[in-house]
């Protein structure tokens, strides 16, 4: 008996680490290590298709190349610009959206499934269909403006204009997320706060300014950091709407890392790229688990 | 004022539907439709372009590659998802910080900087253009949302439920399956819905990762832009096909969509 007992307190004492077992494996061999070895990488110079032990060393100074290439420097600039115009666009649309539909309406149910419907399609396949969209001669971008009087334009063919042209369909996929999250963080605001402004005599835009939008700080940050994270991750839309083009006006780090590794096939210079990349993206998510740590202890 | 509020959401609603709807509607035109300008909404509609996109020798081999893919990356996500969130919420053990840390973290690592060096491993591995090696990847990048979101819906569970079928003699794993999942199902829900997205839409490790024996769809639809020109009516078939499967999946599940977007960042 005494035994079976002894077993079964070290079955009970192992089990976490047999139940946690699995994903520490997973994600260290898939995830983590490649993640660790992208540094490591970077400091080697090597083509695509030879070996591994022809690689040369070239050690740290790969990261300092990297950082003054001006093709790197123009790439982090679009980068920085894109995400910064789609994610300021998003949160202005999708605050004001939400404030507006934010009391309760028949067939709100039907509509919110019609918002989530652009994240779930394919990347791949949004930016196929928006490059359709934008094509000069038959595109229905150029049929719209027609309508109002100005000529047909070459979107992807226009430095600025496939620019807009890219942060038109993130801002078309992604405002949808933003409208959710203020929905639910509106949902969640204490109605007392706002009974208590109505009797003070606040007018409804005062009521917005300084009491909805005070208490929603917390979500309209952590909100506009997930969406600054994937909007320096955005890769497949703009490798089908514009390649990086015309020239390299499109060519945000992630399309540039996967320009240098699999068509001019330098596979330790993308690695470089990529701990930029890394850096900026790891900053934001330290900052975004400071303010809304979802595992932090106590938490209820 | 109300009248206002549901023009507003009406023209949402078509903005969000319409560049989908021109998809499909060009998916159904014969050539000299899709390039009519100004375009045309009504005209006869065909099937030419989906019968050429089935009817591609390899259709069939892409369908069932991202099936595959699909769906063995999801079931193992969830089952080792569930496992290390359990271990995570009810046990304190060594390196239990340093695995909730880390896999936050790992959450938004971006697919491009991992695209050189899974390459990499993946070819020393022998797990390069295979099918497992596809899902090994999306397993991996999709366990840390999976915990993320279990985690919270585990936390709540009163652990007053599984003290009670402790003292009736059950062991972690018997808490596990008949206390603690049927308590989570839309969490579980949830993470699926998220991992199944990312396995069936993925494209560029796919595209690095695969060849012409393993291709998913997403990398198909990829080939169909060539220098010399576009075969929209077979590109927009195939998108429609590819978008199809998560489309009908929000139709019936928005709710829990809903939950796992604000998982983690609004308090619910």
């Amino acid at each position: 008996m005494a035994r079976v007992g002894a077993f079964k307190s070290m079955v009970n004492r192992s089990a976490p680490y047999m139940l946690a077992g699995p994903a520490v494996l997973v994600i260290g061999f898939g995830c983590l290590y490649p993640t660790l070895l992208a540094l490591r990488l970077g400091m080697e110079q090597w083509s695509l298709g030879t070996p591994w032990s022809s690689a040369t060393y070239v050690g740290l100074s790969a990261f300092g190349l990297a950082l003054t290439d001006p093709v790197v420097l123009h790439s982090f600039g679009v980068t920085l610009a894109f995400a910064a115009v789609v994610v300021g666009c998003e949160m202005l649309l999708g605050t004001a959206l939400a404030l507006l539909l934010e009391q309760p309406m028949r067939g709100m149910a039907v509509f919110r499934t019609i918002f989530i419907a652009p994240m779930m399609v394919a990347p791949i396949v949004v930016g196929m269909m928006w490059r359709y969209l934008f094509d000069t001669q038959y595109g229905f971008a150029n049929y719209l403006i027609g309508l109002v009087g100005i000529g047909p334009q070459t979107w992807l063919g226009d430095p600025v204009l496939a620019f807009a042209a890219i942060v038109l369909s993130d801002v078309w996929q992604w405002t949808p997320f933003v409208l959710i999250m203020v929905l639910a963080g509106l949902q969640n605001i204490d109605q007392s706060a706002l009974e208590a402004a109505r009797i003070d005599g606040a007018t409804p835009l005062q009521a917005i300014l300084r009491v909805k939008l005070p208490m929603l700080a917390s979500v309209l940050v952590v909100t506009a950091l997930m969406r600054l994270i994937d909007a320096f991750r955005v890769l497949e839309v703009i490798y089908a709407l514009t390649f990086g083009g015309p020239g390299n006006a499109t060519e945000v780090l992630p399309v540039l890392i996967y320009k240098t590794a699999f068509v001019s096939q330098k596979l330790g210079t993308a690695s470089a790229i990529s701990v930029l990349l890394l850096l900026v993206v790891s900053a934001l998510s330290v900052a975004a688990l400071a303010i809304s740590n979802p595992m932090r202890d106590g938490r209820r | 004022m109300r009248a206002a509020r549901y023009g507003v959401v009406v023209m949402l609603a078509l903005i969000c539907l319409g560049p989908v709807l021109i998809m499909a509607l060009t998916s159904l035109k014969v050539q000299t439709d899709i390039f009519a300008m100004p375009p045309v909404f009504f005209f006869a509609p065909t099937l030419d372009n989906y019968r050429a996109v089935l009817l591609q020798d390899r259709f069939g081999t892409y369908l069932g590659n991202s099936v595959f893919v699909g769906v063995v990356s999801t079931v193992l996500t969830l089952t080792i998802g569930t496992m290390a969130a359990y271990a995570i919420v009810r046990f304190r053990f060594v390196g239990r910080s340093v695995v909730s840390s880390t896999t936050l973290l790992l959450r938004s690592v971006p697919l491009a900087v991992l695209a050189v060096p899974v390459f990499v491993v993946w070819q020393d591995a022998g797990l390069l253009n295979s099918l497992w090696g596809l899902v090994l990847l999306y397993t991996a990048v999709n366990l840390p949302f999976t915990i993320w979101v279990l985690y919270g819906f585990i936390a709540q569970i009163p652990y007053e439920l599984e003290e009670a079928a402790q003292i009736d003699g059950c062991g972690s794993l018997r808490i596990l399956t008949t206390v603690v999942l049927p308590l989570i199902r839309p969490g579980l829900a949830a993470a699926a819905i998220f991992t199944f997205r990312i396995a069936w839409n993925e494209f560029i490790l796919a595209l690095v990762l695969t060849n012409r024996a393993t291709r998913t769809l997403p990398v198909a639809a990829s080939l169909y832009i060539t220098d010399v020109g576009i075969e929209w009516g077979r590109l927009m078939a195939l998108g429609v096909l590819i978008a199809l499967p998560p489309l009908l999946i929000t139709l019936i599940a928005a709710r829990h969509i809903v939950a796992g977007l604000t998982a983690g960042a609004v308090k619910g």
